[in-house]
C-alpha cells in the first residue's frame, strides 16, 4: 500500500458513502471532490446537482466553483437558480445533501456565518448560508465532510446556519422538517454518526493509524464512542490513483 | 425599447447614488466591467444586492461604494474569504457595511416575488436556523388552505439591475445562455436595468435553453467584450480561476488593494 494523506483518506471514505444511482446535491470544495471521485470509481451513475442549476453534471475536470462551465456543458439539464431550489430541492427529490462546515456541534448543527457570540460584532465573519439551510432541511439525508479539530468541532455552534438535530432527538420532527438530517460525518480522523437514541454525534470508525486519544483531543466536546468502534479500510491503489488524477 | 449606449453613459443613467442595485450572475456572466465603471464614477451609499457577493462586490465594497449588502453567500468561490468584505464588516473599512443575510433559496424567491409583482414569496426555508433572528425580512406564515406553517420573505424590489449577457441585437433584445442564475428575475425586479453584452449582432440566432429578454424590459444595452472577466461568458470565454486565486493576495491587505484600485481608476 502506498502512502496517503489524511485528507485523501477523508475524501475516499466520503466517496464510498455515496451509492451508485443516488441523487446528490453537492457543495463545492471537499464534497465536490468526493462526489466526483465516487463517479469515477464505484458510482458512475451518481447524479450530481450543483446549486448553480446544473442537474446531472459529469465534469471531466474538477470544478473550482459551483458554476464552472464544465458543470453546465456536461449537465443533463440546466435550470435557473429559483428553479433548482424550488422545483428540485424543496419537494424532497434529492437523496443526499453533501456539505462542508466551518463549525459543527455535537448535534450536527452547522455554522458557516460568524465565529463569536455577537453576530453584529463577530470575531470572524464567514461566507454565510448559501444553499445549505434548505439542503440540510430538504434532502432525504445529509452527509458532511469536515476536518476535525477543536475549533471546528464544538460543544455548541456560535450560530446555527443550517440545522442538524437542534438540541437533540425530536427537534427536527417538531419543526416539521422532512429530511432525516445529518446521518454521516466524515473527517480526516474517522467517521461519526448520530446516536439513534439521542442524535448526538458518536465516533463509529477511526481511520487507519489514528488512535482514539487523538480523535478525542480534536473534538471540543466529550466525544462518545460506539461500542463496536471499527477501522476504516485504507484507500485502495485504484481509489488513490483516481483521486490523484482528479486533483492533479 | 432599450437604448444602446457606451458603457460609461449607460452606467451613469442606470446606477445612481443611494440605489438598491443588484449586479447578478451566478458564477457565470458576472458584470465586472460595469462594476468597475461604477467605481470610476464614484457611486456612493449603494445597497448592493447579490446572492453571491463574490470578487465583484469585494471590489465595490473596498472602493467605498456600498453602505449595505443584501446577500446569501459572501466568499471567493473555491478560494476562500472575501478580504475587503471582511475588513468592512469587522473593522468598518473604508466605510461601515450593514448586512442583511439570507439563504440562496430565500434570495431567489425574493427576486421571483419582485419579478412577479407580488409583495412576498413563500418557501420551506430557514426553519430552525438563527437567520430569522437577525432580520425582519424572514417571517413565518400559515397556509390558508392546509394550515401548514411556512416561511415568507418580502419581494426584493430594486432601483436598478445590472447583468452581462452573450449578445443583443440592434433593437436591444438580449440573449443569454449557459448557467442563467437569477438574471431574468433581477431585471424584472428593477425599475432601471442595464445589460452589458459580449457583442451586438444583426440577428439573435436561437440557442438551446437560452433566456431572451425583450428590448422593452431593458433600459440600456452596452457592448463590453470580455466584460464578465474574471468570470466567464459561456461559448465566449472560460472562467479565469487563476485570477480568482490571485485576488486573494491582491485583496488581503489595504495597500495592495489600493494599488489595484488605482489601476481601475
Amino acid at each position: 500500500m502506498s502512502d496517503y494523506t489524511s485528507d485523501e483518506m477523508m475524501t475516499v471514505a466520503a466517496a464510498r458513502a455515496l451509492t451508485d444511482g443516488a441523487v446528490c446535491f453537492v457543495g463545492i470544495g471537499l464534497p465536490s471532490t468526493a462526489a466526483n471521485l465516487a463517479r469515477r470509481t464505484h458510482a458512475p451513475d451518481l447524479v450530481l446537482i450543483y446549486e448553480s442549476g446544473t442537474i446531472g453534471s459529469k465534469p471531466a475536470t474538477l470544478p473550482l466553483s459551483i458554476g464552472d462551465g464544465v458543470l453546465a456543458d456536461s449537465a443533463d439539464s440546466l435550470v435557473s437558480v429559483p428553479e433548482i431550489f424550488n422545483y428540485w430541492l424543496q419537494p424532497g427529490r434529492v437523496d443526499v445533501g453533501f456539505l462542508g462546515a466551518a463549525q459543527l456541534d455535537k448535534y450536527a448543527n452547522i455554522n458557516t456565518t460568524v465565529i463569536g457570540d455577537d453576530y453584529r460584532d463577530p470575531k470572524v465573519r464567514l461566507p454565510g448560508a448559501g444553499g445549505a439551510p434548505e439542503i440540510a432541511a430538504s434532502c432525504r439525508e445529509v452527509f458532511m465532510i469536515v476536518r476535525q479539530n477543536p475549533r471546528a468541532f464544538v460543544e455548541r455552534v456560535d450560530f446555527v446556519t443550517s440545522l442538524g438535530f437542534g438540541r437533540g432527538k425530536g427537534d427536527r420532527e417538531e419543526l416539521g422538517l422532512r429530511g432525516k438530517g445529518p446521518q454521516l460525518v466524515i473527517t480526516d480522523l474517522g467517521v461519526l454518526r448520530p446516536d439513534p437514541e439521542t442524535c448526538e454525534l458518536t465516533l463509529t470508525h477511526l481511520h487507519p493509524g489514528v488512535d482514539l486519544a487523538t480523535a478525542k483531543a480534536n473534538t471540543g466536546w466529550d466525544l462518545k464512542v460506539s461500542a463496536d468502534l471499527g477501522t476504516t479500510d485504507a484507500p485502495t491503489e485504484q481509489e488513490l490513483s483516481a483521486l490523484r488524477d482528479l486533483t492533479a | 425599447m432599450a437604448t444602446i449606449a457606451p458603457l460609461a453613459q449607460a452606467v451613469s443613467q442606470v446606477v445612481h447614488d443611494g440605489d438598491t442595485v443588484a449586479f447578478e450572475g451566478f458564477t457565470h456572466l458576472i458584470p465586472f466591467a460595469a462594476g468597475h465603471e461604477v467605481i470610476r464614477q464614484g457611486r456612493r451609499d449603494l445597497t448592493l444586492v447579490r446572492m453571491t457577493p463574490d470578487v465583484i462586490y469585494d471590489q465595490l465594497i473596498g472602493a467605498g461604494c456600498a453602505r449595505k449588502l443584501v446577500f446569501s453567500w459572501g466568499g471567493n468561490p473555491g478560494v476562500g474569504s472575501l478580504h475587503r468584505f471582511r475588513d468592512a464588516v469587522q473593522n468598518g473599512w473604508p466605510v461601515p457595511l450593514e448586512l442583511e443575510e439570507h439563504s440562496h433559496a430565500g434570495m431567489a424567491n425574493r427576486y421571483v416575488a419582485a419579478a412577479s409583482g407580488l409583495p412576498f414569496a413563500v418557501l420551506r426555508g430557514y426553519v430552525g436556523t438563527d437567520l430569522p433572528k437577525q432580520t425582519d425580512n424572514i417571517k413565518s406564515i400559515t397556509c390558508p388552505f392546509t394550515g401548514e406553517v411556512l416561511t415568507a420573505v418580502p419581494a426584493l424590489k430594486l432601483d436598478s439591475a445590472v447583468i452581462h449577457a452573450q449578445r443583443a441585437d440592434r433593437k436591444g433584445n438580449v440573449q443569454l445562455w449557459g448557467i442563467t442564475g437569477v438574471q431574468k428575475e433581477a431585471v424584472l425586479a428593477a425599475t432601471r436595468s442595464l445589460v452589458t453584452v459580449e457583442e451586438i449582432v444583426d440577428e439573435l440566432e436561437p440557442r438551446p435553453g437560452a433566456v431572451v429578454l425583450p428590448s422593452w424590459v431593458v433600459d440600456y444595452v452596452a457592448e463590453a467584450p470580455g466584460g464578465a472577466h474574471p468570470s466567464y461568458a459561456h461559448d465566449y470565454s472560460t472562467r479565469d480561476n487563476a485570477y480568482y486565486q490571485r485576488w486573494d493576495a491582491i485583496s488581503k491587505d489595504r495597500e495592495s488593494f489600493r494599488t489595484w484600485l488605482e489601476g481601475v481608476a
